[in-house]
């Protein structure tokens, strides 16, 4: 059993959920960078937040054997902010990082003309950096969004193989799926998308080009609904070689278009001291 | 470690990209900027067999650091580091000790020692830290035993320690003891050699 997954927000999550994730089949992870809750308003406020998704988080994850990516963007809802503007002139630095492995999350919120404009724009960085693309769906009115977004994915001319379109449910997974996009979903207590319809949508459209995400963060969610849509897929009849695909080898599959990705022996914690942890307590 | 020592521990496939990119920024340093975060795709981060203690990416960043002119690396080296992701701030963290500084590059060893990285406490404490004042040192290497870093890592130790640090690991030894958890042996024999110089300079 092994777990990729591959949209979780562990700045979020405790040192008890890496533990727990690790212990569940979880041994790598993207971190898309995303809003906090509250709101920013400034450029600094966001470098410092990347430079936790490129040095701190790591070096957590590491603690705890699973193998931590992110990926860089402004997102949507903070694209509003013209005190935010400035974040896509620093984004060129962070999306040469080693583990930066994609472009996100980027796409809509309210689908204003501010989210088209650095959504287009960042889009050109994901074709720049030779980086795939993670785009967001926004939860109002969000047949109409997924929609709207597919067209801009198509006129900004990268390939969709190399964008996935997350936060799906039943009503947008057809149209995504033949946009020739990956087709992403976020595994909820309550609200995107259960583990029970998931398998069923697994079920009709199958597990090619299929990411299945815990997407846990700082709201009521859960980092182990990607080990409970596990279960329930080989309660349901599929075999462990569908599991492998959809929570392995697909997420590898995506996010290694980036050429970034790193999951040999040399990532784990062998980097540290011997016998050091952050489990200790720091000082 | 010398530059050139470093240079011959690598892998000849990475000589040869490091020799490449060394070039470029001696014609324009400001091509450090896009080299220093690809060089770890370009050499690996195997650990060196002819460089004890470092790895194909640190020893490749302080070739590239190294290569940059006088009157701009210690500006460079501040936002290589203030940029850089962990691996790149560790690099420049090691190469300090290679460049003509000064003392230009001691608030990037202040910032290391504020993290809560291991990777990046233990490389601010290398021969570089010798230009960190004695009561900053002292916090540095008591970090280093709660963190759980061995003290094998701190360059000079038994040189630099003195009755204040004795002091600091005797407080810590007895509250370790009064909780009924143990300090590491390190940490232990270094108390005990720094109680035999008191001892010592008192008889």
């Amino acid at each position: 059993m092994r777990i990729f997954d591959p949209h979780i927000h562990m700045t979020s999550r405790t040192t008890d959920d890496y533990e727990r994730m690790a212990a569940a089949g979880v041994r790598a992870l993207v971190e898309p960078a995303f809003w906090l809750g509250q709101p920013r308003t400034s450029v600094g406020s966001f470098t410092d937040y990347f430079d936790a998704l490129v040095g701190w988080e790591p070096f957590r994850a590491s603690q705890f054997g699973i193998r931590h990516h992110a990926t860089i963007a402004l997102n949507p809802k903070e694209a509003n902010d013209p005190r935010c503007a400035g974040v896509l002139d620093v984004l060129p630095r962070y999306l040469e990082k080693d583990r930066v492995v994609a472009v996100g999350e980027i796409g809509y919120d309210s689908m204003t003309a501010e989210e088209e404009t650095a959504f287009a724009a960042q889009l050109q960085l994901a074709i720049a950096h030779e980086l795939p693309a993670l785009v967001h769906t926004p939860h109002r009115d969000k047949a109409r969004g997924t929609q709207r977004s597919i067209k801009v994915v198509a006129e900004s001319g990268i390939e969709p193989g190399r964008v996935v379109i997350d936060h799906l449910n039943e009503v947008t997974v057809a149209t995504v799926k033949d946009s020739g996009c990956w087709a992403g979903f976020s595994i909820y207590p309550d609200t995107k998308m259960s583990p029970p319809r998931m398998v069923e949508i697994l079920k009709e459209f199958g597990t090619e080009r299929v990411l299945v995400n815990s997407a846990a963060d700082w709201g009521r969610s859960d980092p182990l609904l990607t080990r409970a849509t596990v279960d329930l897929m080989l309660a349901s009849g599929f075999t462990d070689d569908d599991v492998d695909l959809v929570f392995w080898r697909n997420p590898v599959e995506f996010y290694g278009q980036s050429g970034k990705l790193e999951l040999d022996d040399d990532d784990a914690p062998e980097k540290l001291f011997e016998g050091n942890s952050i489990l200790r307590g720091g000082s | 470690m010398k530059p050139d020592e470093l240079r011959a521990a690598l892998p000849p496939a990475a000589v040869g990209w490091v020799d490449e990119a060394v070039t470029q920024i001696e014609v324009d340093p400001g091509a450090i900027a896009r080299l220093f975060p690809r060089a770890a795709r370009a050499c690996g981060r195997a650990p060196l067999g002819d460089a004890p203690g470092w790895t194909a990416d640190e020893a490749a960043r302080a070739l590239l650091l190294k290569a940059l002119p006088g009157d701009v690396v210690a500006g460079e080296a501040d936002r290589l580091y203030r940029f850089g992701d962990a691996d790149e701030k560790r690099a420049v963290l090691r190469a300090l000790p290679l460049l003509r500084i000064g003392e230009a590059g001691v608030p990037l060893l202040h910032d290391a020692i504020r993290t809560n990285d291991t990777r990046l406490v233990g490389a601010a404490l290398g021969p570089y830290a010798a230009h960190l004042d004695a009561a900053t040192w002292r916090q540095a290497v008591l970090k280093c035993v709660f963190m759980g870093l061995p003290l094998s890592i701190v360059d000079r130790l038994d040189e630099r320690g003195d009755e204040e640090l004795r002091v600091m690991l005797a407080g810590l030894a007895e509250e370790r003891a009064a909780a009924g958890r143990p300090m590491a042996a390190d940490a232990t024999g270094l108390l005990n050699r720094l109680s035999g110089t008191a001892l010592r300079k008192e008889a």
